[in-house]
């Protein structure tokens, strides 16, 4: 095991952050720790990264105790805070020549690792970091994180505030790096990035509600789950939230997600219902349940 | 129909940058409008330009019925504006806060009041009405912030990121307010990067490098770009 947490509890003057948290990360995986803003995901990391002690509970990283090997821990991992913490105000490659140093090593000798990353900063390695745009600082945080050769990688939040592309290409480079056998611990608000990782645990509220592989959590959605369109989707909206078998409702793109508080729904009643309130063009359809579902589900 | 935003040719450049390079768009009134595009694209600068607190290099554009580059003031009385980074301050309660903002787009204290108690029984916040907004999940405060910005009954809203690492529930809660108030005649110009949002838009628009590239309804811009939803018509968009 690369990482194991055992009833890890901690709370902050009148708030539980966590709350008796146990789950286990596989040497080379990639484990993603999907939840909202303040579900508890940084505290999680400032402890597995010995930067905070937990009230209670213990927890190891690469075999190392978080508490009595803090030191031995400290060399072994990287780390990318949710925040940008680098120095704004030295270069590009002044941060790198740093964080190189700082653990011993240079550049030179772990280049293999952060080429791919590097080669897209690079043109800008004379510039300040704190004048780099969101992604390029991003790029610069992760070459910084992996410049020791961590055996884990911890990544709090890397894409939050990161367009679309950028966030895929972000993605198929932790893909590459966990080809190098590198163990990767991320979290995300993003549902869809969730699918990318080998297992997610998903976390509010400072508890885990589930932990799966992205193929099997979805099974943990119980009911029926159905596609609902009509030429109006603020009428569509306000109509399901008044419907007296409405269980959840929720607006999916250009669908609503609807599932019904019964055990067997009849979708021609409800159709009928929604005719009723003037939509018209109306589709109603089963569908698949997806991550976001089963954790909007978990979480209600 | 009304048009709340007209812009036409508007350009920024900064020293030999062009940030915003010659968009021209309209946007009417009710409409929610998606405003999209990669980091760096332009879109901030475009937006800082609309609500008149950078000035355009060349073109020209009204927002509210007023000149970008000589009524400026009159736009900032006129629209509400929400930023990505939360705008409300923290060491104040939430009245605190409305009550604050409230003072500052001019309205009177009888209409302060009654604003207060509707927003607070609407976000449902009367067991924290007197809380610390810092003390608040984020979720909360970009509702509230939301409610802010529409106070002073302005024609137009601009939301700059307001879902960014919000709850999936709270944030579908977020949009169900952004439909109410564009039911209720108010245009709303929105930046998102979650693109199951983009669907919700009206029409969207994405911008690359500096130049608006695409814009149309979501169903037009599926069919015109052969993708199966909005996260695909911006892969395949947004980086030219």
């Amino acid at each position: 095991m690369s990482i194991t947490l055992n009833h890890i509890s901690k709370s902050y003057k009148n708030v539980q952050a966590l709350n008796d948290i146990s789950f286990n990360v596989k040497a080379g995986e990639l484990f993603g720790l999907i939840g909202p803003d303040g579900a508890g995901k940084t505290t999680l990391f400032r402890i597995l990264t010995t930067l905070l002690t937990a009230d209670s509970g213990s927890a190891t990283v690469s075999n190392f105790d978080v508490v009595k090997d803090y030191k031995k821990i400290r060399n072994s991992v990287g780390y990318m805070p949710g925040k940008f913490s680098l120095y704004q105000d030295l270069t590009v490659e002044e941060n790198l020549n740093f964080f190189a140093t700082i653990f011993g090593t240079t550049i030179k000798e772990n280049y293999d690792l952060i080429k791919d990353i590097y080669v897209q900063i690079e043109p800008f390695k004379n510039r300040r970091a704190g004048k780099l745009s969101g992604g390029m600082k991003q790029k610069l945080a992760l070459c910084c994180a992996l410049i020791h050769k961590p055996e884990v990688l911890f990544l709090d939040e890397p894409t939050t505030g990161v367009d679309p592309v950028s966030r895929k290409e972000f993605w198929d480079m932790l893909k590459r790096l966990q080809q190098t056998g590198i163990t990767i611990l991320v979290s995300t608000p993003y549902m869809d990035e969730a699918a990318l990782c080998d297992r997610i645990a998903f976390i509010q509220n400072g508890s885990i509600l589930e932990i799966d592989s992205p193929q099997e959590i979805v099974k943990h959605f119980s009911k029926t789950l159905y596609n609902i369109r009509a030429h109006n989707m603020y009428q569509l909206m306000e109509s399901l939230s008044h419907y007296k078998h409405t269980f959840s409702a929720y607006p999916f793109g250009e669908y609503v997600h609807y599932s019904d508080n019964r055990m067997d729904m009849n979708p021609n009643e409800l159709h009928m219902y929604l005719v009723s309130k003037g939509l018209n063009e109306i589709i109603i359809e089963v569908t698949q349940p997806t991550i976001e579902d089963t954790f909007m589900a978990l979480a209600k | 129909m009304e048009n709340v935003i007209e812009a036409i040719g508007l350009t920024k450049s900064f020293g030999a940058f062009t940030a915003v390079n010659a968009i021209s768009f309209h946007v009417q009134k009710g409409e929610i409008f998606g405003f999209l595009g990669a980091n760096g694209a332009g879109k901030t600068t475009a937006i800082k330009m609309l609500i008149g607190i950078a000035n355009p290099t060349s073109g020209a554009a009204k927002v509210a019925g007023f000149d970008v580059f000589t009524e400026a003031e009159s736009i900032k009385r006129n629209i509400g504006y929400m930023s990505q980074k939360f705008a409300l301050y923290d060491d104040l309660t939430v009245k605190e806060n409305i009550t604050f903002f409230g003072g500052i787009y001019g309205l009177t204290r009888a209409a302060i009041k009654t604003k207060t108690q509707a927003l607070i029984d609407e976000l449902n916040l009367e067991n924290v009405a007197n809380h610390l907004v810092g003390s608040l999940p984020l979720g909360w405060k970009q509702k509230i912030s939301f409610s802010v910005a529409l106070l002073h009954n302005p024609k137009i809203v601009f939301l700059d990121e307001p879902t960014g690492g919000v709850d999936p529930i709270t944030r579908r809660q977020f949009w169900e307010m952004i439909y109410k108030a564009a039911h209720q005649g108010t245009t709303i110009f929105v930046t998102t990067h979650y693109m199951d949002e983009a669907e919700y838009c009206d029409r969207v628009s994405i911008m690359v490098n500096g130049k608006i590239e695409a814009l149309d309804t979501p169903k037009n811009l599926k069919k015109t770009y052969k993708a199966e939803n909005m996260n695909d018509v911006f892969l395949k968009l947004a980086r030219g």
